[in-house]
């Protein structure tokens, strides 16, 4: 399901070599920067939106084994019954083991990240059972047998000539088109049928609501909706970190959502989903199921600094916005969650002896942070996560395993260097007086940049011979 | 901070303007001392310690903060003309020393630090008048500055005092320009992306100069157009200001 850190650099190469997939990105990254941008036209209103939706979401988690109780005991009550998996492998089991119950051989999956983060289209397809994506992006992903690259726009490295490629492709039988319109016209015929048939629908969640029991799903192409009502069974799978307390903090969440992910002011479909098919009712799933996944969250959880992590409300925006993921795009990452959020979560999730390397594919510029609607600090923990690779008796999984002997030889030296001013300026002095010895190369430096030339006179040089006081 | 104008300041010059970019840290310093404040360098000083904490090495960055803590001990206001480092020492330190016997010394020194733009807009209101030739200059706030210490405004209203500029917009003007520190070593493919893509919208702009308020990114930005064989003049807003306002000494 996920592959680890080792071959990051080949993809970061084979991404930045990739021309079509860079323009593809960009100009996606582009439009989403503006729409979200049209929608927050006042920074101080922005400001105290973000604020209130990072303390709904710090807040729910300070009380997050009191609010997952109260979900579980209100979703009982009303007949959503609740499963919770420590593993993804625990979580598919529990979805297999509802569909055998029922002799159900397909399923129709509305979007969900923790569905690809159990890797349980793969589980259910090696067990023979039928499982189709109806939201747009994933079904053309799932036709071309690739992973999401963004958590929100899962195909936004294809354009649209991909797609019809693709759709020639995989349906010699439609008439081809570049149209987007016909496109999506050709994906809702082949969709509806399923939706019909389909004996198990699965989806995600975006909040569950403790007080009252609501599971929450905010979708624009109805296929959720459809997923979600349609099939005789409902299963929602997600990720304990999804609660928040009551139905009255949906409307910021949902608002900042929205708006930080696609710059919509609301999305076409916001589903509540609080009962399985009540008698008298006409519609709806007669059973609906919860899995609740925990997957190193726990652990997060019980990390002060690093809990933040867990805020995520999955929009998308640090991803929308960092320079690095706009140029190497989601694949190169090899994770689940791409960019910014999947660079703190995932080696927190995997641990760092495999996902360590992600780190360092930031230039801490903070775009992600300045977007970030429930204000995670990304990259104070992209920080702290580099100390922890470096550092044994740290606190996520993996501490210690990515120092390197050569480099912490090099920090010693540069440390003893600049806090003993005698040595420190021996070294300037040395340096600018053989200014002219500078090495022309300087690693892969300047591979891209001339090596800098160090200035004929240090400033501590300057500052003496201009007279500037010493103390 | 309070805004009064003090007597007099200490200069913190930051390790890559004492070594690649004096100029800017002498201009810095003249500047100040031309409104009329007595400026302080304490020649021990050498690093904030940023390098190694953005690194992950802790221990190694706090010892060498540590020897800062000690060097600025009166109660007077730290002008640091990088706002990088400005954000380590203002934002960092606390952090960086928590739990440790120096964290209320890191904590009061934090809360001293303003980076020179800000401290020449909003505690000196220093007023310039331009002296030099008409140029078109292009701005790059460095990300600590715009986002980090939030002073990315008080270079473009600097610039703007000076009459005989026309300022030019480069396209994504905001975005990194893909130095990082160690990030241009330990991913220096996708740091030569940002700063390519970074000078080709500056070059677009017409700039005769592109001047901004960090040394990181002059160096990133300066060295890559070196090496594609053209591009503006790039300079240190301190440098730019100086040049530009006095007369030949």
């Amino acid at each position: 399901m996920q592959t680890t850190d080792t071959g990051f650099d080949i993809r970061i190469r084979d991404a930045l070599g990739n021309e079509r997939v860079r323009g593809n990105f960009r100009r996606a990254m582009d439009g989403l920067m503006q729409r979200r941008l049209d929608l927050f036209p006042d920074a101080e209103a922005m400001e105290s939106l973000r604020q209130q939706g990072m303390r709904i979401k710090a807040s729910a988690l300070s009380r997050l084994p009191e609010l997952l109780e109260e979900l579980e005991a209100k979703l009982t009550e009303s007949g959503i019954r609740v499963h919770w998996a420590e593993t993804p492998l625990e979580a598919n089991r529990i979805v297999l083991d509802i569909m055998q119950s029922h002799g159900a051989t397909s399923m129709i999956k509305g979007k969900s990240m923790v569905s690809e983060e159990m890797g349980l289209n793969e589980y259910l397809i090696e067990r023979g059972i039928d499982v189709l994506e109806s939201d747009l992006g994933e079904f053309i992903l799932q036709l071309a047998g690739e992973p999401p690259s963004h958590i929100v726009a899962p195909a936004i490295h294809k354009d649209r000539y991909q797609i019809a490629e693709l759709f020639r492709e995989k349906f010699p039988d439609i008439p081809y088109s570049e149209d987007i319109d016909e496109l999506t016209q050709s994906a809702r015929t082949i969709l509806r049928d399923r939706f019909e048939t389909a004996e198990v629908g699965l989806s995600g969640v975006n909040f569950a609501v403790a007080e009252t029991g609501t599971l929450c799903l905010v979708e624009n192409e109805g296929n959720g909706r459809m997923s979600t009502t349609v099939p005789p069974v409902h299963i929602a799978v997600t990720g304990i970190e999804k609660v928040v307390g009551r139905l009255e903090e949906i409307p910021p969440l949902l608002t900042l959502l929205t708006r930080s992910a696609t710059g919509q002011p609301v999305t076409t479909y916001f589903n509540m989903i609080s009962s399985p098919r009540k008698p008298g009712e006409k519609d709806g799933p007669e059973e609906v199921h919860l899995v609740l996944l925990d997957n190193g969250r726990s652990e997060i959880y019980s990390d002060p600094e690093l809990l933040a992590t867990l805020r995520c409300i999955r929009c998308g925006a640090c991803m929308n916005h960092c320079p690095v993921y706009t140029r190497i795009g989601g694949h190169a990452y090899g994770t689940v969650y791409p960019g910014p959020i999947g660079t703190i979560f995932e080696p927190q999730k995997g641990g760092l002896a495999s996902y360590g390397d992600l780190t360092t594919a930031s230039s801490l510029c903070g775009a992600c942070g300045e977007v970030c609607p429930v204000r995670i600090p990304i990259p104070n923990l992209i920080n702290r996560l580099r100390y922890e690779g470096n550092h044994k008796e740290g606190r996520v999984p993996g501490s210690g395993s990515k120092r390197k002997k050569s480099e912490a030889v090099i920090w010693k030296a540069w440390s003893l260097l600049h806090r003993n001013p005698l040595l420190y300026r021996m070294m300037t002095r040395t340096v600018t007086r053989l200014r002219m010895l500078a090495p022309g190369k300087a690693g892969p430096w300047t591979r891209y940049r001339t090596a800098p030339k160090p200035a004929a006179r240090s400033l501590h040089d300057l500052a003496r011979t201009h007279g500037v006081n010493d103390e | 901070m309070n805004t009064a104008k003090p007597k007099q300041v200490y200069f913190f010059g930051t390790c890559l303007i004492d070594l690649f970019y004096p100029g800017a840290g002498l201009a810095g310093i003249r500047l100040i001392q031309r409104e009329g404040v007595d400026v302080i360098f304490p020649q021990n000083q050498s690093c904030c310690g940023q390098p190694a904490w953005n690194s992950g090495y802790r221990h190694e960055a706090r010892d060498v903060a540590a020897m800062q803590l000690a060097l600025f001990t009166k109660e007077i206001p730290i002008v640091v003309p990088s706002a990088s480092c400005a954000g380590m020492m203002k934002e960092h330190y606390p952090a960086l020393f928590r739990g440790t016997s120096l964290e209320t010394t890191a904590i009061a020194l934090s809360e001293r630090i303003i980076e020179l733009t800000a401290f020449l807009v909003d505690v000196l209101a220093i007023r310039l008048e331009d002296l030099g030739d008409p140029q078109k200059v292009a701005i790059h706030s460095s990300c600590s500055a715009l986002r980090e210490m939030q002073v990315g405004d008080r270079i473009e209203s600097l610039v703007s005092q000076l009459s005989r500029i026309e300022k030019v917009e480069q396209a994504y003007k905001r975005e990194c320009c893909g130095f990082g520190g160690t990030f241009s070593i330990k991913q220096p493919d996708i740091s030569g992306a940002m700063v390519a893509d970074k000078t080709g919208a500056i070059r677009e702009s017409g700039a005769d100069i592109l001047v901004s308020q960090d040394c990181g990114c002059l160096m990133n930005i300066a060295g890559a157009f070196e090496k594609q064989g053209e591009g503006p003049r790039c300079m240190h807003i301190a440098e730019l200001l100086w040049e530009r306002t006095h007369a030949d000494d």
